[in-house]
């Protein structure tokens, strides 16, 4: 308990009482007695007048960081191959590991994936932690939770990176819970604090509206998840060597549940726009069905996806699961290129997550523009055609 | 304890009361977030994730309990919640409770999960799966960390049979059918019917003072003021800025066809395309 009532100095006058918000301070015999309700809050500190409550509430021990080392890459396998976003993890982790003097190593657990390990050292990491495992080929949210918990356990690292794909949005987490550390979401930038040397993890929030920088000052390792496609890939440095640490997997029947019962491909999904590396979205200012034709092969051109606002739903130019904004989905594509859409709040709200956004409006005033990267002021009957024909394959 | 066939099921939906994300205005100045007057919504992804649970009502003897964690004014989407067909809403509110990040927020959660599953049984948690104004999505699965269960994310459809849950999980370009025995915890990003209105007699219903909504503060689900709030929070924001601050916006002039060209290069100078 870290609140102490001293007996002798008590006179049970119950001020300490009525400043408790819980009522967990009983007052009996003109002695004051914490209740179970006390949660500890301190409230009754300030209120005796008789030096009759004591707590060690301040004293906050300050935690050892300092035996925490290594910058920790967790490495994605996806069909065989890793993922792309862990080898750019790789690449800015390196980054981030020679700026703290310590080493970069990468995580990769599965099944037979040996045969990768001379790929992680070649994008830059100096040990790899191989856990390997039939019970692993497939992620299962707490098998690998429980495998990555033993690792960062008994070797504690003072940065854990974690792909922001699906699968790391549900295994990270997870893991952060289990093992009481903090954790930043889906972060764009991350940096070393010049100053003491911890990872300033930045990351958009509010739909997109907002920029927010975190820190974990009192838990280690310092955990985020980071966007697909935001780091650079790192040189690679083709032949280099790596220390490799085995991991001895013992899993436990609970660990591999929900059961897979059937995985199906499906093509013509909502969800396709929110994982969409490209985006052609139109407006209005499309005119028509003929407009979004001319979109759908800029779309097609760009490797993208086609996208527009409520207007163009309501006018039955595009299907509904692909208007965006806020009662639509959320995309946060590489490119965004807004194609006569005045750039209303509601749909910005939809698209600010773009890492580029390029607007074609023929007003000079339209709201869009002053969320651009790129304005086009024009007529997209003619800028888009004109796009088309300078692009490799777009004529 | 694994629940018997047949039996009564117990369901918790986290609901979480978000600003209108039309409303949202930044200080041009300090680029920080205007929140005052901006009204207050039931965030998306909870509206789906109410549905869910509703519709194993049809089928179920289920009880559907809408909690959420929030200032007093948090007890509107418990309203809304009634109004489209919980049996109960329960806010959990304390000074003690606010600036808190995702690991204290799942912590003050996760303790009144418990002390429901105490009043009655608690089979299944249903979460959003995203929040959009954190925008998180941690929340599910470290609530599911807490509580010790499986957690099943991105899920779409769900059933009860037995006991056990089997869910459609929208992952991109495939959808995965699992099995997962309950306790359970989901997070849900659809629903597989668009979510009912509140229904008006329900709502008047919801704002009577018989109305079945408590507020529990932190000496209810004895959760202690170190693991609440700011205080119990791991991650520290130290700085919010305006993303706009970020772009410049970079005019492309000329005819349509050096307008395109400009564009060209400028993609190609970011290796996007
Ligand atoms: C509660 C609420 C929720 C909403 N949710 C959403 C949402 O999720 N998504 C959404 O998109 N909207 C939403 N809206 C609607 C939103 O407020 C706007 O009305 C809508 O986004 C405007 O669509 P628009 O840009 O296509 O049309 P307009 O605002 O009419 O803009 C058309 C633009 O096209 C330009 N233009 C016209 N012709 C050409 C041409 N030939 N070449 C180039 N430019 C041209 C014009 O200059 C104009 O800027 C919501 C509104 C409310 C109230
Ligand atoms: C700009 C900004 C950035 C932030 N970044 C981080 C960060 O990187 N890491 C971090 O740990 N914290 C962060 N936070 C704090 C975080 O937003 C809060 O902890 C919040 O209480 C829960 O997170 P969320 O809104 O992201 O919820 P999500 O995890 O996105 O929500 C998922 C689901 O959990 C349920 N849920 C969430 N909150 C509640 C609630 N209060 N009551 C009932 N159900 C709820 C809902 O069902 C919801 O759909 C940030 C806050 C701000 C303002």
């Amino acid at each position: 308990m870290a609140i102490w009532v001293v007996a002798d100095k008590c006179t049970g006058c119950g001020l300490c009482a009525k400043a408790c918000p819980y009522g967990a301070m009983l007052v009996e015999d003109k002695l004051a007695r914490l209740g179970p309700r006390c949660t500890q809050c301190g409230a009754c500190l300030g209120a005796c007048k008789f030096e009759a409550l004591l707590s060690d509430l301040t004293q906050e021990p300050a935690p050892d960081l300092a035996g925490y080392q290594g910058v920790w890459v967790f490495c994605e396998v996806q069909q065989g191959a890793l993922a792309r976003v862990s080898l750019e993890l790789l690449g800015r982790g390196a980054v981030l590991a020679e700026q703290l003097g310590q080493t970069l190593a990468a995580v990769l657990l599965g099944h037979q994936v040996e045969n990768l390990v001379p790929e992680l050292a070649a994008q830059g990491a100096g040990r790899v932690y191989l856990a390997q495992d039939p019970g692993l080929a497939d992620y299962s949210t707490l098998a690998y939770t429980r495998v990555l918990a033993e690792l960062v356990s008994s070797h504690k690292p003072s940065v854990l990176l974690v792909g922001a794909t699906p699968l790391g949005r549900d295994l990270a987490p997870r893991l952060s819970r289990r093992l009481d550390l903090g954790l930043t979401a889906d972060c764009t930038e991350l940096a070393i604090d010049p100053q003491d040397g911890s990872l300033l993890q930045t990351r958009p929030a509010f739909g997109g509206n907002v920029m927010a920088t975190i820190v974990t000052p009192r838990a280690r390792p310092q955990m985020a998840t980071v966007r697909p496609g935001v780091m650079p890939l790192g040189p690679r440095r083709e032949g280099a060597a790596c220390e490799v640490l085995r991991q001895v997997v013992a899993l436990e029947p609970g660990d591999l549940l929900p059961r897979l019962l059937a995985s199906q491909a499906r093509g013509q999904k909502p969800a396709d726009l929110t994982a969409a590396r490209v985006i052609v979205a139109g407006g209005r200012g499309c005119g028509g069905p003929r407009g979004f034709e001319l979109l759908a092969r800029l779309a097609q051109a760009l490797g993208g996806e086609v996208g527009g606002t409520r207007v163009a739903v309501e006018e039955g130019w595009l299907p509904a699961p692909r208007q965006i904004g806020q009662t639509g989905v959320s995309v946060r594509p590489e490119l965004y290129i807004a194609c006569g859409i005045s750039g209303a709040i509601q749909h910005r709200a939809g698209c600010l997550g773009a890492r580029y956004i390029v607007a074609i409006n023929r007003d000079r005033r339209a709201p869009i523009f002053s969320v651009a990267d790129y304005a086009l002021a024009g007529d997209l009957f003619k800028v888009v055609p004109a796009l088309l024909a300078a692009l490799p394959g777009g004529a | 304890m694994a629940r018997e066939a047949g039996s009564f099921l117990g369901v918790a939906v986290l609901v979480k009361q978000v600003p209108d994300s039309a409303e949202i205005k930044m200080d041009p100045q300090t680029g920080t977030l205007l929140r005052e007057g901006v009204p207050a919504v039931m965030n998306p992804d909870d509206r789906l994730g109410l549905e869910t649970a509703l519709l194993l009502k049809d089928g179920l003897d289920a009880s559907v309990t809408a909690l959420s964690m929030g200032p007093p004014q948090a007890l509107d989407v418990l309203s809304e919640a009634l109004a489209m067909g919980a049996d109960r809403g329960v806010l959990l509110s304390d000074r003690n409770f606010a600036g808190a990040d995702t690991w204290a927020t799942s912590y003050t959660l996760g303790r009144a999960l418990e002390r429901l599953g105490q009043q009655e049984s608690l089979d299944l948690v249903v979460c959003g799966r995203q929040a959009s104004d954190g925008d998180t999505a941690q929340i599910g699965p470290q609530v599911a960390e807490h509580l010790g269960w499986p957690q099943v994310t991105y899920v779409e459809r769900l059933a009860v049979e037995e006991c056990e849950l089997r869910a459609w999980r929208r992952l991109p370009g495939l959808v995965q059918e699992v099995l997962c025995p309950l306790p359970a915890v989901v997070t849900v990003l659809a629903s597989p019917v668009a979510p009912r209105w509140p229904l008006l007699d329900r709502l008047l219903m919801a704002c009577r003072s018989e109305a079945p909504l408590e507020v529990w503060d932190a000496a209810d689900i004895a959760a202690p003021a170190a693991s609440t709030g700011l205080k119990g929070s791991l991650t520290r924001v130290v700085r919010t800025f305006s993303p706009k601050s970020g772009r410049v916006t970079s005019w492309l002039e000329g005819s349509a066809g050096e307008q395109a060209q400009a564009l060209i290069n400028e993609l190609r100078n970011h290796k996007l395309i």
